[in-house]
């Protein structure tokens, strides 16, 4: 069951590269992805199935990997849309690397092997690299570039944190093992481990995109082609996040949850605070998305590092952003089309122009900004709630004026955006139904977890905050 | 630890010195495949050659890795890129050859804080960590992509090497996944290398400068 999950992308991707046809490479892509969350699903339904090996599937990872399956599923049916306009035929690299893309995400989220967490983040970063560069242009060939070099320095970083976590665990059989640290976690070495979390807070903080370690993450989402950003904001930060937290998961059952939590509030704290900066008066739209997911990879930092009803918090927040990032980049590849431009200043009258796409985009922005009745508001408030609980009133006064920053800055490019005369035919152009059909799916999502939570997401959510040591 | 240990930490230092202070790019990726292999033989002389298939992969599969597999996709890419040295760098080669000598001496005082390590002599965590310096060095200090990939390769190379002071062995499956990835970047990276000469007409990373705030 679990070793499926990996199998179906990888032989997907397999196929994907021998084949000629483009139509065809795009069935197989979509099936993958059909078969991948099909699986998902009967986890969902069906409770823990049996471990192989060093593959299990906790409430963590399950969320993660729910998170991960549908926003890829809802990618692809998204790209049989832009491959008869921006993205050109999705040739075999492409379609390719998607597909390994997803089953590296996937092994993240499976794995509870603190070394196979690691090869697998960077396999994230090796297949994806290509989808970013996948237009060629020298804006996108600098971006991989980036990408390429800062992640896997990052990563090399977060390696050396392993072996010393490694060394802190000395003694037990497999230092690496989770279940086993966690159990053992009085017996590390302090001091060791205190050095192998800031390691890892660093190595993998990059690729989760903290400030100030975030400096790739604007140019590989604003260069690579829209359906891939989306997979990098709705996906690959929340992988990489998971990362994070299981190293956080040793470090609070060490009993370091303190000096562990006030380097994450650190982190989260400064990524809000570059993203405000960076938000207003910035000029390409979708690097203002770009540094709206340093914003809410922040916000994650800050519920986690509070602990307690934060955590689940941090966990809905997670849910929330990416469905709401992954309807927004989606958006922005339909108005890259239409408009020819990622300026906001020559993006005018989207609502008139492109009327699916025009109404999304505003639902989007006040999704992500965090109004009511949006999921994200919710994760907001309770992480709020946590803050005030502590009695830390300072934080509290921080993170909300921050959030406040960001909310003026977002709304002043998309409301200008969407509203005005539209600058060139003024007529509405035809829309195709894979381009708006996934992201109001997503709208729908979002909106839905704002006013009502399922049970069972509820108690998903609940679980998974549980394994980070906070109440629900 | 023995004499032939300690001899094979000692020549992986100066190697991550040499390469700081040459400029012709294949002298680099010769030094850099000499490092690698070097380190990549360590085990065998650490723990003794016993010849289980265990450890034979686990010395060979490195081994013809960093020896071999990557110093040849590296080599290919400056081919096909045509360039041969490195150009006026960040820093100069003097000024690197102090910095690194600098860098050692910092890797030695942070090694000797550092927890006693299950018994493995203090050389080696000391030379790990300066040699991760070393390649951190390399990587901002110059200009050429195809050097980047070399001083990221030093790093790596130094982080493996902490690895060694590990008492405990990594699982075989998690080693040559870290190589794999390792082999399948600088993979990526040389065709990202080739784009670039071809997109930029030269692979110098500070013309990459159109993307900012």
């Amino acid at each position: 069951m679990l070793l499926s999950l990996l199998l179906v992308p990888v032989a997907a991707a397999l196929v994907a590269f021998n084949l000629r046809s483009a139509r065809l490479r795009w069935l197989v892509l979509l099936a993958g992805a059909l078969a991948h969350s099909g699986v998902v699903v009967l986890l969902l339904v069906g409770g823990e199935p049996p471990a192989v090996g060093w593959l299990r599937l906790d409430a963590l990872g399950l969320l993660f990997l729910s998170i991960t399956s549908f926003v890829f599923l809802l990618v692809t049916v998204y790209v049989g849309a832009q491959r008869h306009e921006g993205l050109g035929q999705p040739e075999r690299t492409f379609t390719g690397c998607l597909l390994l893309f997803l089953a590296a995400m996937t092994l993240v989220t499976l794995s509870q092997h603190l070394g196979l967490i690691w090869v697998a983040v960077e396999a994230t970063t090796l297949a994806s690299a290509p989808l970013i560069y996948h237009h060629r242009s020298a804006r996108s060939l600098e971006a991989a570039w980036k990408y390429l070099v800062l992640c896997s320095v990052g990563i090399a970083i977060a390696l050396l944190g392993t072996f010393l976590l490694a060394l802190a665990g000395e003694g037990l059989p497999d230092p690496l093992l989770l279940p086993a640290l966690l159990a053992s976690a009085e017996r590390l070495h302090p001091a060791l481990l205190q050095a192998a979390f800031i390691f890892l807070l660093v190595g993998y903080g990059t690729k989760v995109g903290l400030a100030p370690l975030h400096t790739w993450l604007p140019d590989a989402h604003s260069e690579a082609p829209s359906p891939v950003s989306a997979l990098l904001s709705g996906a690959l930060l929340n992988t990489a996040f998971l990362a994070l937290l299981r190293v956080w998961q040793v470090a609070s059952a060490a009993g370091l949850g303190d000096f562990a939590g006030r380097l994450l509030v650190f982190f989260g704290l400064a990524s809000l605070a570059v993203a405000a900066a960076f938000i207003v008066g910035q000029r390409d739209y979708k690097r203002m998305l770009a540094y709206s997911s340093v914003e809410h990879m922040g916000i994650l930092a800050l519920g986690v590092g509070l602990a307690g009803a934060a955590s689940y918090g941090a966990m809905l927040h997670a849910l929330n952003h990416s469905l709401a990032k992954a309807l927004l980049f989606m958006v922005a590849g339909n108005i890259l089309i239409a408009y020819g431009s990622k300026d906001i200043a020559e993006v005018r009258g989207v609502t008139r122009r492109l009327p699916w796409s025009g109404t999304l985009w505003i639902v989007g922005f006040l999704a992500i900004a965090g109004s009511p009745p949006f999921g994200l508001f919710m994760s907001e408030l309770v992480i709020l709630r946590e803050t005030l609980a502590q009695g830390r009133v300072l934080l509290a006064v921080l993170y909300l004026g921050l959030l406040a920053a960001v909310f003026v800055g977002l709304a002043a490019s998309f409301l200008r955006m969407a509203h005005g005369p539209a600058t060139r035919p003024a007529a509405a152009t035809r829309e195709r139904w894979q381009a708006v059909a996934p992201p109001s799916i997503l709208a729908v999502a979002v909106l839905l977890l704002g006013t009502y939570i399922p049970a069972p997401v509820a108690e998903l959510l609940r679980r998974a905050a549980a394994l980070l040591g906070g109440a629900p | 630890m023995t004499a032939v240990g300690d001899l094979l930490l000692v020549a992986v230092l100066l190697l991550g010195l040499a390469l700081l202070g040459s400029s012709r790019l294949s002298t680099c990726i010769r030094l850099v495949a000499l490092q690698g292999a070097l380190i990549s033989l360590l085990p065998a002389v650490l723990h003794g050659l016993s010849l289980g298939m265990h450890a034979l992969v686990l010395v060979l599969a490195p081994l013809v890795a960093k020896g071999a597999l990557i110093p040849w996709l590296l080599s290919r890419a400056i081919r096909e890129a045509e360039v041969r040295r490195e150009v006026e760098p960040f820093i100069g080669y003097t000024a690197s050859l102090l910095l690194g000598a600098l860098l050692t001496g910092a890797g030695f005082m942070v090694a000797a804080r550092l927890p006693s390590l299950g018994g493995v002599s203090g050389l080696l965590p000391a030379c790990a960590l300066a040699t991760v310096l070393v390649g951190g060095l390399l990587m901002v200090s110059r200009r050429k992509a195809v050097t980047q990939v070399i001083g990221y390769l030093v790093l790596e190379n130094g982080i493996f090497l902490f690895g060694q002071s590990l008492a405990t062995e990594l699982p075989a499956l998690v080693e040559l996944g870290v190589l794999l990835d390792l082999l399948v970047g600088v993979f990526v990276m040389g065709i990202a290398i080739f784009h670039i000469n071809r997109e930029f007409d030269s692979i110098a990373v500070h013309e990459l400068t159109a993307l900012r705030d």
